[in-house]
This record gives structure tokens, C-alpha cells and sequence, in this order.
């Protein structure tokens, strides 16, 4: 083959020319993207990260759906201003269970990643109907209609399922349920099945009461549940201050 | 007239034509950009060296620049350049800096700190930023609270009690308010005879005959109003039952009423409907105790210490 390169070769084949665009341009990418797949420290080993039950994956979906991403991240960077006022650095592990992760940049209102327990279910109830009301400065919106709107719970199993397919250990099966048991202990994996899915729902929203209304449960109630699980999954007090120095 | 002037042209065209004569140069970069390019590459290798850079395999390479850390345990660390690690350090020079002033927190008795201007300084701006962090939230900037939902800080009524203690405490352990819904044993009108005493407890209008019944009925046991709330009605700190002589309300928004009957619908609401509210978060596990010991003496500071 008589290989003379010249610029009318690539000029004239639009295909061509896109096809070596998307070379030209992807290696920027797979320089920094790929190696994570190998190196074996990108995800942090670390005891206690759970995927969500279904009334915080429901939260975790209203959420989304309300776009509190927008101005609210959940990644705390390492460092020494963030740590005072957000705590630990967010770890890769913490978020192995998101889809899609929630970490963000762009920050308006205050990084989230670490916010469970840190208010009462009271307050949040309050600030998300009338943020002003608890914060005379913010500049959130007011979200009045998750306290009035009932949460539909008929498609849960259908949401989890979704959720089963890119990669969440929720149970199916008996045998991914004892998966379940072995990986993260009885009471987690009761929560992570799907066919229970309803029922766990409706007991934790119940058990829990999240928006202090015992009469039903509303959409608040899922969220509260999601807002407070935020970040206490890991017991940091468990590990030495450096010990997730030496994975990055 | 343009293939006239091309061939006046020293520089060298691309070498194809488009629409019959539209040409394009070949001219050489700029010198200056070509310098500034192998600078670039260099910079990179440079950087490669001092920095992590390439993976290899499993792991990558750290680069030759390290930083040295003091972990918790007290070892001294020497890692490879990492955020965590320069996290550390920067957190260590920190402490260093702020080591002899939260030294001196822990080792002294409250008493001390009052008499002390200098750590009262130091509580003044080290408890502000923490109490603009973390409590400010619920309490407020000033610590005044929100009337039916937080307490205020500054005044001397307090649920849990004021003094050095019991602050720490609260901060540590938390709190939850309990009261329950009165409508389930008790009939509307004798809700509305125990709002009215309540109301005559604190000195606000209220219907005399209907209060000397709640009178009975809080001292009886089928309200037992009693039990939480002290025969004389002062409440009792150990359970958090609030004074209810003093005038001051939280669960029961009274001052937002101008009229008596709207003051004692509040009361009224309360009574009926209980409380399952009123939860502060334990801070032991957030925050560290000489940071939860510069907030109690904030607190405290704030007016209302006992």
C-alpha cells in the first residue's frame, strides 16, 4: 500500500476524520481514567459502607429530582478549612454505592456529604419547607411540597432493580440475600431485598417518623431519612488519622 | 490573479486546492511558540519527578518530594506528596499554634477560665467560628433560638439545666423533648381548664373558673401534669420538663398571640397534641472535648450561665 499522507486524505473522509478526532480526543481521558481500573488502591477498604435502604434510595431520588445537586455537593476535599467545618475527607468507598455519585464542584449552598446527624429530623423538616425560617441569610428555595406530597412506594422494587443492574448488591435471590448476610450482617441485608423492598420501606418510614407526622408518609419523610444517613456510615474513630494516606 | 500571486509567495501551500484555487500555507510556528512548547515538555518531566505521576501496574509513582506528619498515634511520617498527607501536616501546624491555648482549656476548672481574660478571649473567637458551625443552625447567630422550635441560649431559663455541667452534657449526649398528647386521655374542655391555669401560672389572661379546675386536674391523676412538671409547676431539670411560671415559652409560641384567648389556643395546642420534638444531636463524636468544653463556656457566656 502506497502510504502518502496528506491533509485531503482526512479532509475528504468526514468518517475518517471523526473517528481519529475521537482518538486525538479520548486520550486525554484514558490517561487519567484508566489507570484507576488498575491501581488497587483507588477505592479505600473500609468497614461499614452499605448500600442505601429503600426509604433513603426513595430520599435519594427526590433529591435528585428536586436538583439539590445544583448548589449542594458531597465531596469533601482534604483540606484543612474543609475538615474544620464539614469533618473527615469523603472517601472514594463512601460513594461506591451512588448512581450517579453526588460530588460536585460547584457549591452555593454547603457541602452535604457529612451532614447526617448533625441537625435534628426537625430542623430539616422545617428548613426544607422554609429555609429562611432557620437561616435568615440562605437563599435556598423553599420546598413546601414534600411535607404535603404522599410518597409513592408502588415502584420501589422496580427503582431497586434499576439500580441492581449497574453494579448495587440488592438481593434477588436467596443466595445473593446470603451474599448479603455474609458481606454486611443480617440487618443490612434484610433492608437490601428487593422483594421486601415495600415492607422495609414502610417500616423504617413508620419506625422512623421523619417528618413528624404520623399519618402518612410523605415525600420529606424519605428524604429526612436519606439527609441523615449522609456520611455516617464509616466510624472514622476507628482509624488512625493517616490511615488513608498511604492509598493515594 | 491569486495563482499570480502565489508564486510570488516564498512560503509553501498545503498542497491541495478546494473550489478550483482556494489554497491554504504551510508557514513554520512561530519561534516564540516552539520555545514556549519545549518549555512545556520540560516543565513535564520536572513535574513527573517531583510529583505522582505514572501508574505501573498496580501502584504508580510517588515522585521524589515528601511531606512529614505527626498522625494521631504520635508516630512521625514521612509519605510521598499527597493532599491527605499535606492535609496532615497543614492540620499539625495548626495544632502546634493552637496546642498551648486548647492545653490550657483542658487543664482548667470553668471557674478558672472565667477569671482568666486571656482564654476568655481565646473562648470569645475560638467558640464563635464552632458555634457559627454548628449551632448556629438551630439557635440561632446570637443563640436567641426560635420560638417553637429551639431554645434560646441566652436567657436564664434553661430546660436541661445551666450551669458549667449540664451544658457539657447537653453537648455531649444530646437531648429529646418528650411530652405526650393530652387529647387522647382528656376530654377538649378539661385540655382548655389546664391551658388556662397554665396560663394564670405565668401571669397571662386567662379564665379564672376554668383555671381553679385545672388547678385540680394538673394536681390529679388523670392529667398527673404533676409528675414532669413539679407540684408548683417549675418543671424539673433532671428530665427536661420546662418551668412553666417564668413566662418564657418555646413548644407553646405565647408571644405571638397579642390576645389572651390566642395565647391560650397555643398552650392549649400543646397540651393536646404532646411533643415528640425538641432533639438536639450529641456532639461527642464530632467534635473533639476540648472544642465541645470551648463551646459550654460560650454557651455559658452567652447570658444565661448559672
Amino acid at each position: 500500500m502506497n502510504f502518502n499522507f496528506k491533509h485531503e486524505w482526512i479532509e475528504t473522509n468526514i468518517g475518517l476524520m471523526a473517528v481519529l478526532t475521537m482518538l486525538a480526543i479520548s486520550v486525554g481521558g484514558l490517561v487519567e481514567i484508566a489507570p484507576l481500573f488498575f491501581i488497587d488502591k483507588t477505592i479505600e477498604k473500609v468497614e461499614g459502607v452499605r448500600p442505601y435502604t429503600p426509604l433513603e434510595q426513595r430520599g435519594r431520588d427526590i433529591y435528585q429530582r428536586e436538583g439539590c445537586y445544583t448548589c449542594h455537593s458531597q465531596m469533601i476535599r482534604p483540606f484543612r478549612d474543609e475538615k474544620l467545618r464539614y469533618g473527615h475527607y469523603s472517601l472514594a468507598a463512601e460513594s461506591q454505592y451512588d448512581h450517579p455519585f453526588q460530588w460536585g464542584s460547584k457549591r452555593t449552598g454547603p457541602d452535604l456529604a457529612r451532614v447526617g446527624g448533625k441537625y435534628s429530623n426537625e430542623w430539616h423538616v422545617q428548613h426544607l419547607v422554609a429555609p429562611r425560617s432557620m437561616v435568615p441569610e440562605s437563599v435556598m428555595p423553599n420546598y413546601p411540597w414534600l411535607l404535603a406530597t404522599k410518597l409513592d412506594i408502588s415502584d420501589t422494587a422496580a427503582r431497586m432493580k434499576a439500580l441492581r443492574k449497574v453494579g448495587v448488591p440488592y438481593s434477588l435471590s436467596q443466595a445473593e440475600y446470603d451474599a448479603n448476610v455474609t458481606k454486611f450482617g443480617e440487618t443490612v441485608a434484610k433492608q437490601l431485598h428487593i422483594p421486601d423492598a415495600q415492607k422495609n420501606l414502610v417500616e423504617q418510614a413508620n419506625f422512623g417518623n421523619y417528618d413528624g407526622d404520623r399519618s402518612g408518609i410523605s415525600e420529606m419523610d424519605a428524604l429526612v431519612a436519606y439527609l441523615q444517613v449522609l456520611g455516617t456510615m464509616v466510624d472514622f474513630s476507628k482509624y488512625s488519622d493517616d490511615a488513608f494516606v498511604d492509598v493515594r | 490573479m491569486s495563482e499570480q500571486k502565489l508564486q510570488s509567495q516564498t512560503v509553501q501551500t498545503t498542497g491541495h486546492a478546494w473550489d478550483g484555487d482556494l489554497q491554504e500555507y504551510n508557514n513554520p510556528l512561530p519561534v516564540w511558540w516552539v520555545y514556549t512548547f519545549y518549555a512545556t515538555v520540560i516543565f513535564a518531566v520536572i513535574y513527573w519527578t517531583i510529583y505522582p505521576s505514572w501508574p505501573i501496574g498496580k501502584g504508580w509513582i510517588g515522585g521524589a518530594s515528601n511531606i512529614t506528619y505527626v498522625n494521631s498515634a504520635g508516630e512521625t511520617k514521612t509519605h510521598s506528596w499527597n493532599t491527605r498527607a499535606l492535609l496532615l501536616e497543614d492540620l499539625n501546624q495548626a495544632a502546634a499554634e493552637q496546642k498551648p491555648y486548647f492545653d490550657k482549656v483542658s487543664a482548667m476548672s470553668y471557674a478558672q477560665i472565667a477569671k482568666d481574660p486571656e482564654m476568655n478571649g481565646f473562648i470569645l473567637s475560638a467558640g464563635k467560628a464552632l458555634f457559627a458551625d454548628n449551632c448556629a443552625p438551630c439557635h440561632q447567630a446570637g443563640g436567641q433560638g426560635v420560638a417553637g422550635f429551639f431554645p434560646n441560649l441566652t436567657d436564664d431559663d434553661w430546660l436541661y439545666g445551666g450551669s458549667y455541667d449540664k451544658i457539657h452534657e447537653t453537648l455531649m449526649v444530646g437531648r429529646r423533648g418528650y411530652m405526650p398528647a393530652f387529647s387522647e386521655v382528656l376530654a377538649g374542655e378539661q385540655i382548655d381548664q389546664l391551658a388556662n391555669y397554665v396560663a394564670k401560672l405565668s401571669g397571662i389572661g386567662h379564665d379564672a373558673a376554668k383555671a381553679a379546675a385545672g388547678d385540680a386536674l394538673f394536681r390529679s391523676e388523670t392529667a398527673a401534669c404533676y409528675y414532669c412538671h413539679g407540684s408548683d409547676g417549675k418543671g424539673r431539670k433532671d428530665i427536661g420538663a420546662p418551668n412553666l411560671t417564668d413566662n418564657i415559652w418555646l413548644w407553646a409560641n405565647v408571644p405571638a398571640s397579642d390576645a389572651a384567648e390566642g395565647k391560650v389556643a397555643a398552650i392549649r395546642g400543646v397540651i393536646a397534641n404532646g411533643l415528640n420534638k425538641g432533639v438536639m444531636p450529641a456532639w461527642a463524636g464530632r467534635l473533639s472535648p476540648e472544642q465541645i468544653k470551648v463551646l459550654t463556656v460560650y454557651v455559658h457566656e452567652l447570658g444565661g450561665g448559672q
